[in-house]
């Protein structure tokens, strides 16, 4: 593999493509877009087989002196690598779904999804600064205009509040970067990641990188950008949106807030817990009482993300590990959900849960793979949501056992809702004329919901194809937080075993080695 | 003397160049219109070529009145830049108010912005600036049967003397104290105690000097002054007396008070972010885009001189950086603004009338849109750049307060710079036709290329202007 820059390949083929894209017709915008998505997919699955588990911790590297005073360096991790993963097969899905719902300016739309993953994946790959900090703004522009021309009624004022709420935030990371930068006298990302700073400097900097990065996740209580975002965005807007832009916030967390400032991370430990804690328990009642589908995924996605920052500052190797199967498994669940809701939108132009019910009856594919999120959503084993869930709350439990307490009721409640959101549109009786006359899932439909029911389950049931990537590098990270951490509430000990009774001990003895022998 | 002249050619072929077009014009009428463009592009493109030439030189000529240095140099490739364009421009927006007189004062005023740029004496300062003046206050009335013209120009006049008064006063003061107007002996005289005669010198002609580059409390002439003078002539005012004025600031606050640093920086930083603020919180109330850029101005200047406020090379570069990016900025979108016209010719320049606008024109859309996000500091678009520069110039200087409150304040001016975006791009069109065919060639030319080189390749010449800015900014320290 050696030779081909595969990762700047991954960046240039949307790029070329959406250029293209703007001159094209809505048809050939449509197939282009689909193509390089595709293509991208393919270069990611290329880059997952070529990836070295267990090897060095930057794979892919380049860098070139391209700006100056700061490099084009890309390099992947395996966090990075599933990430990556994550939005390159979102992607193609994203552009499949807007097939036929976009209908004017398509040329711009689809442009506007291929620069979003250039973005996107260009985040997870800069490991340079500035180069990062380019990438993370950057995707404010193409999401402003995604929600701004194809979005609800409403659009206008949710385009303004995701784009000022958003950047208010970064700016403050930009100031702490140039302090970064200053103290350390590089832009390297893999230099800094080992480079000590004075501890009361840490406090300053883990503040800066925290107000953008809350933002972004989002935590309570800035997290009111979503909602509006989120429920005035197209389908695939929102897909996005929730599958990967939601990580970015988490990937800024531990990229760099963690393993860069580890004693302030320890320090500021009880705000991120508290937050969470909080997020966890308000989010899920707000969602319990939505009347607006989309309304009720995104208050859930905000739960969800609550437990992904609980999960990261438990600080060992449990709750990053779980809370980035969360993300994951998160992108690729709660993005088949707002298609979910995009499928019925289509048909019957509303996302009032009151209009829906009944589904069971004349929809019966929707009502499976709608069944399928759902459990995955609350974390039923055998999906992807329980993996992460169990491993993060292991994880925080031993950190802290009432935030592991008050974390957990998070998940009972997101059971309520999601189930009672599930009951609400497709049991009961099937009463609405309208309703009744909503055909049954599509081929195109069956081809996107297919792959990502697929995934779900493959990450709930082997987890380690997911997780094997990703454990070196959050080692590396645990190390570094180390020194810092304090000590937990769940002093874990290995249990003393039973001395053997008199009388059966050969026969139990013998069942043990049958045991051990397999 | 005669070694003086060879260094002073750029000054030497305005000033020919400026009385030959004047004397085609007395005698070839104002007909000849493309022949005055010609000579005074021919003009502005020599003293470039001459500049260029004498790049690298760090001296002075007339017994050290006036500074032959690369700092000048810099400063003169952009306001010959400007001005040029300013003249490529106009006949198609005068038609047949077009005079042979547009392209002299254009050529004059560039002139005494070379004398700004490169002055290190209170004299030669203020003959530049007035030199600029003059010539600047003729051109903003320029359409004389406009009333808003006229109006722009008496306004423009009655400000710009009272503001030569104060830096006059200033300078007196400066001189009274100091004992001489040379800025190397100015420098020299404030190492010890600050007398309050030295105090109220630095304070008037800062304060003069801000009225030349509208930075707030400053700034009341220039949303007038922009939105009343023709649209080529707002263009200029929006470029090239800007870099001057700011480059004589420098000048005049690293060179001549600079070791005064109490005396001057809180007053640079209480100016760097009231012109942030007020810039920001003004422009998102107007309906006229040529106000509209007049407040993005007065924004951007803040940011300069959070640059300036830095006292130190790097801030300085930042700045230096900052005003040729925001000059192509500038002029591209001034380009653009030239371009609304509706079906019947007439300029539009209500914001409202935009709506719709991308669906009308896409490529001047898309152009104006990266022009916005780019002032606005968003990345991947390069004025970013510049902003990044300077706040970290603030934060190398331990301003870090100062770049706390400009970077967040930016995010209020971000906010009319994407509504203007939404209502070309979300709002549905309006009843306004934008038809095509309203750019020349070279119109578009200069805006597809200032469009793309701010959208990411920019990024690739950082290395070239961080390497000029430096040299630029080495001579003043």
């Amino acid at each position: 593999m050696s030779g081909v820059p595969i990762l700047s390949l991954m960046l240039a083929i949307p790029t070329v493509a959406a250029i293209a894209c703007l001159f094209a017709g809505d048809r050939n915008a449509r197939l282009i877009a689909l193509v390089a998505t595709l293509i991208d997919f393919a270069l990611g699955v290329m880059l997952w087989a070529n990836f070295d588990i267990g090897g060095a911790q930057w794979q892919f590297v380049e860098s070139a002196p391209l700006f100056g005073r700061f490099n084009y360096a890309l390099g992947i991790d395996g966090m990075a690598l599933m990430l990556i993963m994550l939005s390159v097969f979102l992607m193609p899905l994203c552009i499949l779904a807007s097939w036929e719902s976009i209908t004017k300016r398509v040329g711009l739309y689809m442009a506007m999804f291929l620069i979003m993953e250039v973005v996107m994946i260009g985040v997870f790959m800069a490991q340079d600064l500035l180069l990062f900090y380019v990438f993370f703004e950057a995707g404010l522009i193409p999401m402003y205009f995604i929600i701004g021309i194809w979005g609800g009624a409403n659009r206008i004022y949710a385009a303004f509040k995701f784009f000022l709420y958003t950047l208010l935030g970064s700016v403050l990371m930009l100031i702490a970067m140039i302090a970064m930068i200053r103290e350390a006298g590089t832009t390297d990302i893999p230099t800094l990641l080992n480079y000590n700073f004075p501890p009361e400097m840490q406090t300053w900097l883990w503040l800066g990188f925290f107000a953008s990065l809350a933002v972004k996740m989002p935590m309570w209580p800035v997290h009111t950008w979503l909602p509006d975002a989120h429920v005035q965005a197209p389908t695939a807007g929102s897909m996005i949106l929730a599958g990967v832009l939601l990580k970015l916030g988490a990937y800024g967390f531990i990229r760099f807030m963690m393993p860069m400032f580890p004693e302030a991370s320890a320090q500021f430990m009880w705000v991120v817990f508290a937050l969470s804690m909080v997020a966890v328990v308000y989010t899920s009642l707000v969602a319990l009482v939505q009347s607006d589908m989309k309304k009720l995924i995104a208050y859930s996605s905000v739960a969800h993300m609550a437990i992904v920052t609980a999960g990261l500052y438990a600080l060992n190797q449990q709750g990053i590990e779980g809370a980035l199967i969360i993300m994951l498994s998160h992108g690729v669940v709660s993005a088949a959900l707002f298609f979910c809701v995009g499928v019925i939108y289509d048909r019957l132009h509303t996302r009032e849960i009151d209009r829906y019910g009944g589904l069971a009856v004349n929809m019966p594919a929707y009502a499976l793979f709608f069944m399928l999120f759902t459990m995955a959503s609350i974390g039923l084993p055998g999906t992807s949501g329980f993996v992460g869930e169990f491993l993060s709350l292991a994880g925080i439990y031993e950190a802290s056992s009432t935030v592991a307490f008050v974390c957990t009721t998070g998940i009972i409640l997101g059971a309520a809702y999601m189930l009672y959101l599930y009951r609400r549109i497709v049991f009961g009786e099937l009463t609405k004329d309208d309703v009744k006359a909503m055909p049954d899932l599509n081929p195109r439909e069956w081809a996107i919901l297919a792959p990502l029911a697929a995934v779900a389950l493959w990450m709930g049931v082997y987890p380690e194809s997911f997780l094997a990537p990703m454990r070196g590098d959050v080692t590396t990270v645990v190390a570094r937080l180390a020194p810092a951490k304090p000590a937990g509430d769940a002093h874990l000990a290995a249990g003393k075993p039973k001395p053997a009774a008199a009388g059966h001990g050969e026969a139990s003895g013998e069942a043990h080695h049958a045991g051990g022998a397999q | 003397m005669t070694a003086d002249l060879a260094l002073i050619w750029p000054e030497l072929i305005l000033t020919i160049g400026g009385l030959v077009t004047l004397m085609l014009g007395t005698y070839a009428g104002d007909r000849q219109v493309g022949l005055y463009q010609l000579a005074a592009m021919v003009t502005l493109a020599a003293a470039a070529a001459a500049v260029l030439a004498l790049f690298g030189t760090d001296t002075t000529v007339f017994s050290g009145t006036l500074s032959v240095d690369s700092f000048g140099g810099f400063a003169k490739l952009l306001i010959y830049a400007a001005s040029f364009i300013c003249v490529v421009i106009a006949p198609r927006f005068f038609k047949d108010a077009m005079r042979a007189e547009y392209p002299v004062l254009i050529l004059f005023a560039a002139l005494g912005m070379g004398i700004m740029a490169s002055s290190r004496d209170l004299m030669t300062l203020y003959v530049g600036l007035e030199l600029n003046s003059l010539a600047s206050y003729v051109l903003a009335s320029f359409m004389r049967s406009d009333e808003r013209s006229s109006e722009a120009g008496l306004k423009y006049f009655v400000l710009g003397a009272l503001a030569s008064g104060i830096l006059l006063y200033g300078i007196s003061l400066l001189y009274g104290f100091t004992g001489s107007t040379d800025f190397a002996t100015i420098a020299a005289a404030l190492g010890g105690e600050l007398n309050i005669g030295i105090i109220f010198g630095i304070v008037f002609v800062i304060a003069g000097l801000a009225f030349k580059i509208s930075a707030v409390p400053f700034h009341m002439w220039t949303p007038d002054v922009y939105e009343g003078a023709p649209t080529p002539v707002t263009a200029f005012f929006a470029t090239a007396p800007k870099v001057a004025a700011m480059a004589l600031m420098t000048r005049v606050v690293i060179g001549a008070v600079g070791p005064a640093v109490g005396a001057w920086q809180q007053i640079i930083i209480f100016l760097a972010l009231a012109s942030i603020i007020l810039g920001a919180v003004g422009a998102i109330g107007q309906k006229n885009i040529k106000r509209l850029l007049a407040y993005s101005s007065i924004n951007n200047v803040g940011y300069m001189l959070i640059g300036l406020a830095a006292g130190t090379q790097q801030g300085v570069e930042g700045v230096l950086t900052y005003l040729l990016v925001y000059m192509v900025t500038t002029i591209g979108s001034f380009l653009i603004v030239l371009q609304l016209r509706d079906d019947r010719g007439n300029q539009i320049e209500s914001i409202p009338a935009l709506a719709g606008y991308s669906q009308r024109r896409p490529g001047l859309a898309a152009a104006m849109a990266v022009f916005l996000f780019s002032l606005a500091g968003i990345p991947p678009l390069f004025g970013f750049w510049p902003k990044y520069l300077v706040f970290e110039a603030a934060v190398n200087a331990n301003l870090v307060p100062l770049a706390v409150a400009g970077i967040v304040a930016s995010v209020i001016g971000a906010f009319y710079y994407i509504a203007i975006i939404k209502t070309m791009y979300f709002d549905e069109k309006s009843d306004t036709e934008f038809p095509r065919g309203t750019g020349t060639v070279v119109e578009d030319a200069v805006i597809t290329a200032s469009a793309l080189w701010l959208s990411v390749i920019g990024y690739l010449f950082i290395g070239v202007l961080a390497a000029l800015s430096a040299t630029a900014a080495a001579v003043l320290f």
